[in-house]
């Protein structure tokens, strides 16, 4: 990692321990707890890109994507026997591959899954795959690299979070995301409200319109050292918050123990500290590929490559000079 | 599958791998050589063709000010170029529209923010890993050389009429070093929109990172000069022309070594449809300019003719390279097939320490 980018272990220097989610996706019901719990906590409006509350005909799934209005989404996938054989097949390539979390491969302790037999007593015919996404809250984030005006800032415990205040809705961090999580918050219809405190009956104004709007991973809670809403709500503990490295302790347990019953389709994204983002504050355990999910599969922070695009541009900037000497050297004699 | 008679009513199931019409794009990875590949060749899922990465907000102003921002740090240039070599025409009508450009590139800047009244904040910090941060003070830089030198032009056209007072000294003293001042952030004002299109998880612009900064310079260069063979005199306006003739070969080659270094999945969008045409049009119009800028140097209205087209083919290359960008997050197709064909080629070449995904 270059070091225009954001050094990793400047986490570590607050005395903070880094704050992350492990979502455990194989325990995951559906519910979409979470995603009211984020919608109600954060008073985050009605995705404002909609036209009414359509149904957009994916299964259970009629929330889309995450966005500016929306920071927990629940996908859910349908899949038949042939797919999850697939899925099967793809993480079993994966843990021959003698894939470490960290450091040099270790192929002796990878357990060796090759010759495993791929067809377990309880391959169902048909699956449904359920997953509440959410910020990734990355080590090397692209959105808070790219910011220009720091409105986007690393908090102590490790989190990305949006000064509201701040943004003035430039929209760089949009293009930076290399998961599409966060977005400009348009317009937004939120519903009249008769409680709390707002005017009965009345429409409710909406929130940093024209702002840059994701998860905060619910800062203003955890600075109360409360659990933030998604998790608090999750019935199924699907949704884990706490100190990154235990999670990410958790989740390799968890997945080793998916393995041992055989089902060899159960992954950890965004556990490796040495992947294209250094890691994110949110791992997620996975059933198959992340791009069925709709997670990148190799996603890289743009700013790793900004010191090449620097001498690029200064070559190029270097050769406009040279140009406008040459033509008036040519020019001038004409 | 089967799993209920009520299965039959359930709507098609989009086509999981998408076969790219047989066409090897990798030569020589493998294949069909007969190895087992340890990694299944990339294919292509997503979740219900929704896209992967988010389009950045910007709409046509920022097209505008892409545009515009070339136009004016390619004047500057010429501008200072007429003022050390004693071309007081070319280098008034270059400082004029130097100002007026960077004026109205802003004014496009500003408004196509979430929250214009905040648009001071650009300028709250200096962030090095930030182009929009960079830019904004290259901008700003660049904008105050420009209106000095420019403004006394004015001064000097009205015949000194401009209500002065005793600044138009400081004014005139100022003038020289204001147009060299501006001449020094005229190059990087064009190079840097190119960096801020590449430094994105966009999948086109980013894959288009090593060479998009000399497309975006060769464009400003060839737009500063087409406005500049309007406004001048064909006697003083030969610079231009030669710049003219320098930035369109420099677009041509640009343009094809980008290409061929991009991915050829991400390069995709700068041929379709409207961004496509856009593209194509702009290369036309940008030959036709250069070879006017050449050949019908003296003619007058032939120049203006071949600036017109000039900058018609650097409006159209902004235009097109931005839409392109933005259209290419529509399909999760150009996001989601170049990472896995470069994961897939990293683990075939012995590097699997660096994967998203972990199985342990």
């Amino acid at each position: 990692m270059n070091r225009l980018t954001e050094f990793p272990d400047h986490v570590r220097q607050t005395g903070h321990p880094r704050k992350g989610f492990f979502t455990d996706t194989s325990i995951c019901i559906g519910c979409k707890a979470c995603e009211v719990a984020c919608k109600e906590w954060n008073r985050n409006p009605h995705d404002s890109k909609d036209s009414g509350y359509e149904l957009l005909e994916s299964s259970y799934d009629n929330t889309g994507s995450l966005g500016a209005d929306t920071w927990r989404h629940v996908a859910f996938i349908e899949q038949d026997q042939e797919q999850i054989v697939r899925a099967r097949e793809s993480g079993r390539a994966l843990v021959s591959l003698g894939m470490p979390g960290f450091g040099p491969p270790r192929q002796d302790q990878a357990p060796n899954l090759a010759g495993a037999d791929t067809r377990p007593p309880d391959t169902p015919d048909f699956r449904w795959l359920m997953s509440s996404d959410v910020c990734k809250h990355c080590t090397n984030a692209g959105c808070l690299d790219v910011c220009p005006t720091g409105a986007l800032f690393r908090t102590e415990h490790g989190t990305v979070v949006v000064q509201d205040d701040v943004c003035n809705g430039c929209g760089t961090c949009v293009a930076g995301c290399p998961f599409g999580v966060i977005e400009r918050r348009s317009d937004g219809t939120a519903g009249p409200k008769t409680e709390r405190d707002f005017t009965p009956g009345e429409q409710a104004p909406t929130r940093n319109v024209g702002v840059a709007q994701k998860c905060t991973l619910c800062y203003d809670r955890m600075v109360d050292g409360q659990t933030p809403a998604c998790a608090q709500a999750c019935p199924t503990t699907s949704i884990k918050y706490g100190e990154r490295e235990e999670l990410v302790a958790t989740a390799k347990e968890r997945v080793a123990e998916l393995h041992a019953q055989g089902l060899t389709e159960a992954r950890l994204y965004g556990a490796n500290d040495s992947d294209g983002v250094g890691g994110t504050g949110s791992v997620f355990l996975l059933l198959d590929e992340p791009e069925v999910y709709g997670l990148p599969p190799d996603p890289r922070v743009p700013t790793a490559d900004l010191p090449r695009m620097f001498k690029r541009a200064g070559i190029a900037a270097a050769g406009m000079l040279a140009a406008a000497t040459a033509a008036f050297l040519v020019g001038g004699r004409v | 599958m089967t799993v209920s008679d009520f299965d039959e009513y359930r709507p098609p199931e989009p086509p999981r791998w998408r076969k790219r019409g047989g066409k090897r794009r990798r030569a020589g990875m493998g294949g069909d050589r007969g190895e087992v590949p340890m990694v299944p060749e990339a294919g292509f899922t997503s979740y219900y063709g929704r896209p992967v990465v988010k389009p950045p907000p910007w709409g046509d102003p920022i097209a505008v000010y892409l545009f515009l921002g070339g136009v004016a740090g390619g004047s500057a240039l010429l501008g200072v170029g007429g003022q050390l070599t004693g071309n007081p025409i070319l280098c008034r009508n270059s400082r004029l529209a130097a100002l007026a450009a960077v004026g109205m590139g802003a004014a496009a800047l500003v408004e196509d923010l979430g929250r214009p009244e905040r648009f001071l904040n650009m300028l709250r910090t200096i962030k090095l890993t930030s182009p929009m941060s960079l830019g904004s003070w290259i901008l700003t830089a660049f904008s105050a050389g420009v209106g000095v030198s420019a403004v006394s032009e004015i001064d000097r056209m009205t015949g000194s009429r401009l209500p002065l007072g005793p600044l138009r000294r400081l004014l005139r003293g100022l003038e020289g070093p204001a147009g060299v001042e501006a001449a020094v952030f005229a190059a990087p004002l064009s190079a840097y929109t190119a960096v801020l299109l590449s430094d994105t998880a966009n999948p086109t612009w980013n894959a288009a990172r090593e060479d998009l900064p000399f497309v975006f310079v060769s464009s400003a260069s060839l737009a500063a000069a087409g406005l500049a063979m309007i406004t001048t005199p064909a006697k003083e306006a030969a610079p231009a022309r030669a710049l003219a003739v320098l930035g369109v070969a420099g677009e041509l080659i640009a343009t094809r070594r980008m290409e061929k270094n991009m991915d050829p999945v991400a390069a995709e969008p700068l041929h379709l449809d409207g961004p496509g045409r856009m593209l194509a049009w702009s290369e036309r119009l940008a030959v036709a300019g250069g070879v006017g800028a050449l050949f019908g140097a003296r003619h007058r209205l032939i120049a203006a003719l071949s600036g017109v087209a000039l900058l018609g083919a650097s409006a159209l290359t902004r235009f097109g390279i931005l839409r392109a960008g933005i259209r290419s997050t529509d399909d999760p197709r150009y996001t989601i097939e170049p990472q896995k064909n470069r994961l897939a080629a990293r683990r075939r070449a012995g590097v699997i320490h660096d994967s998203i995904t972990t199985a342990e």
